[in-house]
């Protein structure tokens, strides 16, 4: 396997009239080929700034990348997305990466068929003809499992039902045989049987075409299934990055620890106390110089309002963003 | 098994019900032509439910979106008008009261919206939302009010000085707490909580739950919970209806029912929940249902479910199935549902 997508200290801030937002503070992940991370946070968070930032979907102002590179590696050559012109980024957007919005409903044009929202990205992206562009939606459509694709091609979204609006989003995604798909919170408006059609077929058309997927989400329990690897933001700050099981088997950052702790199990006979983490989110506007969760943190010492903690590796591919030992339960020396 | 029967039932091992519900039925109905409209059909929302709510439990009502659970809520309160049906609180029927009279039983019963948003008046101060169900039911002294808000603010865990705050100075989980204090004022002995932590972060969740959960113990509510997370519902609810296309399904004590699932539906639907455990993800065996809900305005012959039912049987698209015990205290609306596993989806 081989890093297809490199993200180094990515900073974002928002210049609004009430002050700056800072809502990415340095944030760092790889994406390999072929592997499905999760990028999980809460509201305000930060996860669906980092892939708009990526992608140049922020509007400017008040938005401003100020700092970090993103690398897309193709046939060995990298190229930094944040650098690229408007031209440039718009050949990447639902070309080599393709994108699955939350709201399938607001994301497709509501007075243009399904079909001609497929092939418009085939006929942009690939120079087809109108015939054959057509083929392929219609083998496209029926590829993400809607029934009667030839005859669905001419509905427009709204005869379409939420699971199968989002099946439709799902084929504008892959149209163009990208190289990654990010996936913004996809299945967050659909009911529960529905989600799992949608997660299934992620899967497979992941397996099957060999694509690298960024699923962003809030749902701890959807991603412990189909992820790889997990990112957790907390406040703009990448707080913990794992392997899934050693995420969800060892989380190490008291966040993720709350996180986990909070969520209830399916099939527990005797339900415990659920474990909350006290208090709400930090407010953005303020410039972050200490740990971001300190105001949180039931572990939360002298250094910890002092400076902000760096990502240090606890076991391989394990990395967190804190000064306490959580296992031995003592501040870390060699943070 | 008829409703009566159900009630007397569930009489003998526990003898309060603070809540019994007897066919209750919502139909909205669909018209046709602006000046000479005319019915041409309805929507069945709730379609013939029957339940108790013991005093002092939590009943979880779950199903996905448009099944009517909502729905179910607002007409037990009487917010809707149910078509058909009976509602006690207590020994009351609900039904048999005029506007003063249902005025009255008003402070008894309060629900709890899912919008903490849109449910307070963003131009009056916490203090003054909190005191509105004070000041509509008579408690006249201002001094009185004042302090009963005080003490409501701290029972919630918010801080009493904020009193004069307005909600969008607040954050969801804490206008979500001024919710239920609001709810709370008149000393309600039922009340309906209508999807009260979806839209809140997961870690206020918790916080917002184990709120829930305090204040059934110190004040002995008793709740109806409409959630779709399954797993939270489980967590909290004593016992669990599960509905589907305006009907209850299922509906038993929490272990049962998430232990020896008998309907189909319920099967199926705990099968999808995601569970925060890799293992557990990627051994488990999912039921994935074909298709997506009808539409409750035309709603499948005989059994509600049998056009995405694994084990469809011909008699299940020619009659409705019946609401009945198949075990104590487990009632399931499924033909093939027997104490032996007829129901039991094949793994």
């Amino acid at each position: 396997m081989s890093t297809i997508l490199k993200v180094q200290d990515l900073v974002t801030r928002f210049y609004t009239f009430d002050g700056v937002v800072h809502a990415l503070n340095k944030v760092s992940f790889d994406l390999e080929e072929g592997e499905t991370l999760a990028i999980v946070g809460e509201s305000g968070s930060g996860k669906s700034v980092t892939m708009m930032s990526l992608l140049h979907l922020l509007p400017v102002p008040p938005a401003k990348i100020e700092g970090g590179q993103a690398l897309f590696y193709e046939n060995g050559n990298a190229v930094d997305l944040l650098q690229l012109s408007k031209a440039e980024i718009s050949k990447v957007r639902g070309g080599k990466i393709g994108f699955i919005f939350q709201d399938a409903l607001s994301a497709l044009n509501p007075v243009m068929t399904v079909g001609r929202q497929v092939s418009e990205s085939l006929i942009e992206h690939l120079q087809m003809g109108q015939e054959e562009a057509r083929k392929r939606t219609i083998k496209l459509l029926d590829y993400v499992g809607i029934p009667g694709a030839s005859q669905r091609f001419s509905n427009y979204p709204h005869q379409f039902s939420g699971g199968m609006r989002q099946r439709v989003m799902i084929a504008v995604a892959i149209a163009c045989n990208p190289k990654i798909v990010i996936a913004d919170e996809p299945t967050t408006a659909l009911d529960v049987t529905i989600q799992a059609q949608i997660v299934e077929l992620t899967q497979r058309l992941q397996k099957e075409l060999n694509i690298s997927i960024i699923w962003i989400t809030h749902d701890l329990g959807v991603v412990a299934g189909m992820a790889d690897r997990v990112l957790v933001l907390y406040a703009g700050c990448p707080v913990e990055i794992a392997p899934v099981d050693e995420l969800y088997n060892h989380p190490s950052h008291p966040y993720t620890i709350g996180l986990i702790g909070a969520l209830p199990r399916l099939g527990e006979v005797v339900s415990k106390r659920l474990v909350s983490i006290e208090g709400s989110p930090p407010d953005l506007l303020e410039a972050p110089h200490h740990c971001q969760f300190a105001w949180r943190c039931q572990f939360a010492f002298d250094r910890c309002w002092q400076e902000i903690p760096q990502s240090r590796e606890i076991s391989p591919g394990h990395f967190i963003t804190c000064f306490y030992d959580v296992n031995n339960g003592r501040p870390c020396n060699d943070a | 098994m008829t409703p009566e029967k159900i009630a007397a039932q569930t009489m003998a091992d526990k003898p309060e019900i603070m809540v019994r519900v007897e066919n209750l039925k919502k139909y909205f109905p669909i018209t046709r032509g602006l000046i000479f409209s005319r019915q041409v059909g309805a929507v069945k929302a709730v379609d013939n439910v029957s339940f108790v709510i013991k005093k002092g439990e939590t009943l979880g009502v779950v199903g996905e979106s448009g099944c009517g659970k909502s729905t179910t809520g607002r007409s037990i309160l009487h917010l809707e008008k149910p078509t058909a049906g009976k509602v006690f609180l207590g020994d009351t029927n609900l039904a048999s009261l005029n506007t003063e009279e249902m005025r009255l039983m008003r402070p008894r019963m309060q629900m709890i919206f899912q919008d903490s948003y849109a449910s307070l008046n963003p131009r009056h101060s916490v203090g003054k939302i909190i005191a509105e169900p004070m000041v509509i039911h008579g408690v006249q002294n201002f001094n009185k009010r004042h302090a009963r808000v005080m003490e409501l603010l701290d029972l919630v865990g918010l801080d009493p000085n904020h009193f004069d705050r307005f909600p969008h100075e607040f954050s969801g989980g804490q206008r979500q707490r001024i919710n239920i204090a609001r709810a709370l004022a008149l000393n309600p002995e039922f009340v309906v909580c209508d999807e009260p932590i979806s839209a809140l972060d997961v870690s206020i969740q918790a916080q917002v739950v184990n709120l829930f959960q305090d204040l059934q113990q110190k004040l002995g509510l008793t709740y109806m919970f409409i959630a779709h997370d399954l797993s939270m519902v489980q967590h909290i609810s004593n016992r669990v209806a599960v509905m589907y296309l305006g009907k209850i399904v299922e509906l038993t004590n929490r272990k049962d029912l998430f232990h020896s699932p008998l309907h189909p539906y319920t099967q199926s639907l705990l099968s999808a929940v995601p569970q925060p455990d890799p293992e557990t993800e990627r051994t488990r065996h999912r039921i994935m249902l074909e298709g997506e809900v009808p539409s409750p305005a035309n709603p499948p012959r005989g059994c509600v479910f049998h056009n995405r039912c694994p084990l469809e049987q011909p008699v299940c698209s020619e009659e409705i199935p019946e609401y009945r015990e198949v075990r104590p205290d487990h009632f399931v609306t499924c033909h093939l549902a027997d104490d032996k596993g007829g129901s039991r989806i094949p793994v």
